[in-house]
């Protein structure tokens, strides 16, 4: 039995398949003849036009026709004249076919990398498919990826957001990583598709062979391979409860949340691109609470132009419309590094320039930003919010840049707010909620900053948590400055979403939870059972440990 | 040589460009596409998709050889049909 870290909770029962970049060592020059090394390339070809019909085959019946088109867009590429001629050239000059394939397919990927359009990156991971798949035919080397027949549980290093373009949503039943935690892209992503996953189990996931029967239990953060009959039976059991449960929390779809004692709550979903829109329209939740914009400007070359920005922030806007949408401003550097930008390598990225600071001072990247939210705004319910403030005088300089941009956008309409995710910022709430109109509190950060671990490191991580005595304390005094000065104070971080703690929240006067698309019926059936009770709040002051504060909250 | 303006919504990407690539190879005729300057061979995917054809730009289709004047038309048709 193999242990990680719960990232998303639920069980999976399925076959394990891994996902591993095979590195094959690309031989430049050819031993054979030129013509050998021409039949060696068109045999190759061959077979990959096979292998592609069989997968179209295959897909179009177990998946459906759409679905199976990929292939034959995948057969016209492996088939391009033009690219063909270019890697004859090489051969001629004596090179080898895997060194054609590389050279040729990696400049048309570059090319389609540069296109201002999603669809064209798109094609850049066809060509990085094809290209992999022909040199593993030529070197004999067995084909992994996935066959879409049976339900599998995914088996890989760390799940890059880019893998998840492949991952194919019907028949991924879950993740298991070798790396990763909690918050990791991997353990969001899972969350955001409401399946269950594991991260972080390290090196012993080498026991898992693929083919292996796996049972991932979410819950515990536990997995069995190739369990006898007992447990599978005892496992299905859970599944079985597990399935009547989310069927009862059916009820709560479409519902008001709202408490007991008649106090509305907003439940909000985090979301980290376009893509998930589906999850939250599904979840019913009441808006999004944080919109991660940094995904246009990640896993590409150049900066996202405002063009580009605006069809993003317009499509979430509309979709959402009449209910507010938080857009967070670009968050980049710490764990989210980006090539193009030139950061220098600091030394502590958590403490260095990132976010709100790089904002500050590339001031033209700001605007492009701020304007292509303020046109976004007549779409939607528009809140622009900025990360990792740590003083008022950074807010006030931020806030004067935003109110020139909205001066140049006609009928622009937008609320403004921040994400306490700093210890200066949680003491000076009353101070900064002056100038704002909510907080949302980013408790991951906060939680890092204020008892100085990082949730990614190993040796540490497990020194951060959300029941620490003064991340408690810290909460309190964030929600009350808040609630004072008559501004509505949320939350986007993980803690938002765990359903022990929600109870304090409300005690505490927080109005807006906003957690991954699968929480929010669970959220909402916890509100809408809640009676205030604001004498709890003051127990706290007595915690002195983490042990204290779970039975506090009853875990 | 035939004009004609590009109907589909999504440009001479995703779907429409599988379907002009496939139809023009079922000809013998040589066919470069042309927009916006660029010029791309009409059999070639990767030509194509380069071109980056949007909505309603305008192409110009040529095909020598022996079936160059049905060659031109089942284009023209394919790319001025407006695809859902």
């Amino acid at each position: 039995m193999l242990k990680g870290i719960k990232a998303s909770d639920g069980i999976a029962i399925g076959v394990a398949k891994w996902i591993k970049e095979v590195e094959i060592e690309i031989i430049e020059m050819s031993f054979i003849s030129v013509e050998d090394e021409k039949s060696r390339y068109l045999k190759a070809k061959e077979q990959g036009i096979i292998r592609l019909e069989k997968l179209k085959a295959e897909t179009a019946e177990k998946v459906g026709s759409y679905e199976a088109e990929v292939f034959e867009a995948h057969k016209q590429l492996l088939m391009d004249t033009v690219m063909e001629k270019e890697i004859f050239q090489y051969l001629e000059k004596g090179h080898t076919t895997e060194f054609g394939y590389e050279t040729v397919i990696n400049k048309y990927i570059k090319m389609f990398e540069q296109m201002d359009n999603a669809y064209m990156r798109e094609r850049a991971l066809d060509l990085k498919d094809i290209k992999m798949n022909q040199i593993r035919i030529l070197n004999n080397v067995e084909d992994n990826s996935p066959s879409l027949s049976e339900d599998m549980i995914l088996v890989t290093y760390d799940l890059t957001p880019s893998e998840t373009v492949k991952i194919n949503k019907a028949h991924t039943l879950g993740f298991i990583t070798e790396i990763g935690g909690e918050t990791s892209h991997s353990a969001i992503i899972a969350r955001t598709m409401g399946i269950p996953a594991i991260v972080g189990v390290g090196k012993t996931l080498e026991h898992i062979k693929d083919g292996d029967e796996l049972i991932l239990d979410g819950l515990k953060g536990e997995i069995h391979i190739n369990p006898d009959k007992d447990l599978k039976a005892s496992y299905q059991e859970i599944l079985k409860t597990l399935s009547d449960e989310k069927a009862s929390l059916e009820s709560y779809k479409n519902q008001a949340s709202v408490t007991l004692d008649g106090q509305v709550i907003e439940i909000a979903c985090n979301i980290a691109s376009v893509e998930d829109m589906p999850y939250v329209l599904e979840s019913s939740a009441d808006g999004i609470g944080l919109f991660r914009s940094e995904f246009l400007y990640m896993n590409r070359d150049h900066y996202p132009s405002e063009e580009e920005q605006f069809e993003a922030y317009k499509a979430v806007l509309e979709q959402m419309a009449p209910k507010p949408v938080t857009i967070r401003t670009m968050d980049v550097g710490g764990d989210k590094a980006v090539p193009y930008m030139q950061l220098e390598e600091e030394m502590n990225p958590f403490l260095g320039f990132r976010a709100i600071r790089i904002c500050l001072e590339d001031q033209d990247m700001f605007r492009t930003q701020l304007r292509a939210l303020l046109r976004a705004s007549k779409y939607g319910r528009l809140r622009i919010m900025f990360p990792m403030i740590a003083s008022l005088e950074e807010l006030l300089e931020a806030k004067a840049i935003l109110e020139a941009v909205s001066a140049e956008v006609p009928n622009a309409s937008y609320e403004l707010g921040i994400m306490i995710e700093i210890p200066a910022a949680a003491m000076i709430a009353d101070l900064l909620a002056e100038h704002v109109d909510f907080f949302s509190i980013g408790t991951n950060d906060l939680i890092q900053y204020t008892t100085a671990v990082d949730r990614m490191n190993a040796k540490v991580s497990k020194l951060y948590s959300p029941y620490h005595p003064a991340f408690i304390r810290l909460l309190d005094r964030i929600i009350s400055a808040g609630n004072a000065a008559g501004i509505e104070v949320g939350m986007c971080g993980n803690v938002a979403g765990k359903p022990d703690f929600i109870p304090l929240l409300l005690n505490m006067g927080l109005k807006e939870f906003s957690m991954s698309p699968d929480m929010v019926l669970k959220a909402r059936k916890i509100v809408n059972h809640h009676q205030l009770n604001k004498e709890q709040v003051k127990e706290i002051y007595q915690l002195k440990n983490i042990e204290e504060v779970k039975a506090f909250l009853n875990i | 040589m035939i004009k004609v303006v590009m109907a589909s919504e999504h440009g001479l990407h995703a779907r429409p460009a599988s379907e002009f690539v496939a139809k023009a190879t079922q000809f013998d005729s040589e066919i470069t596409i042309e927009s916006n300057g660029n010029e791309a061979n009409a059999k070639s995917i990767i030509n194509v998709l380069g071109l980056g054809v949007q909505h309603l730009d305008e192409v110009i289709i040529t095909a020598t050889g022996s079936d160059a004047k049905d060659a031109e038309k089942a284009l023209a048709e394919l790319l001025g049909a407006s695809h859902a």
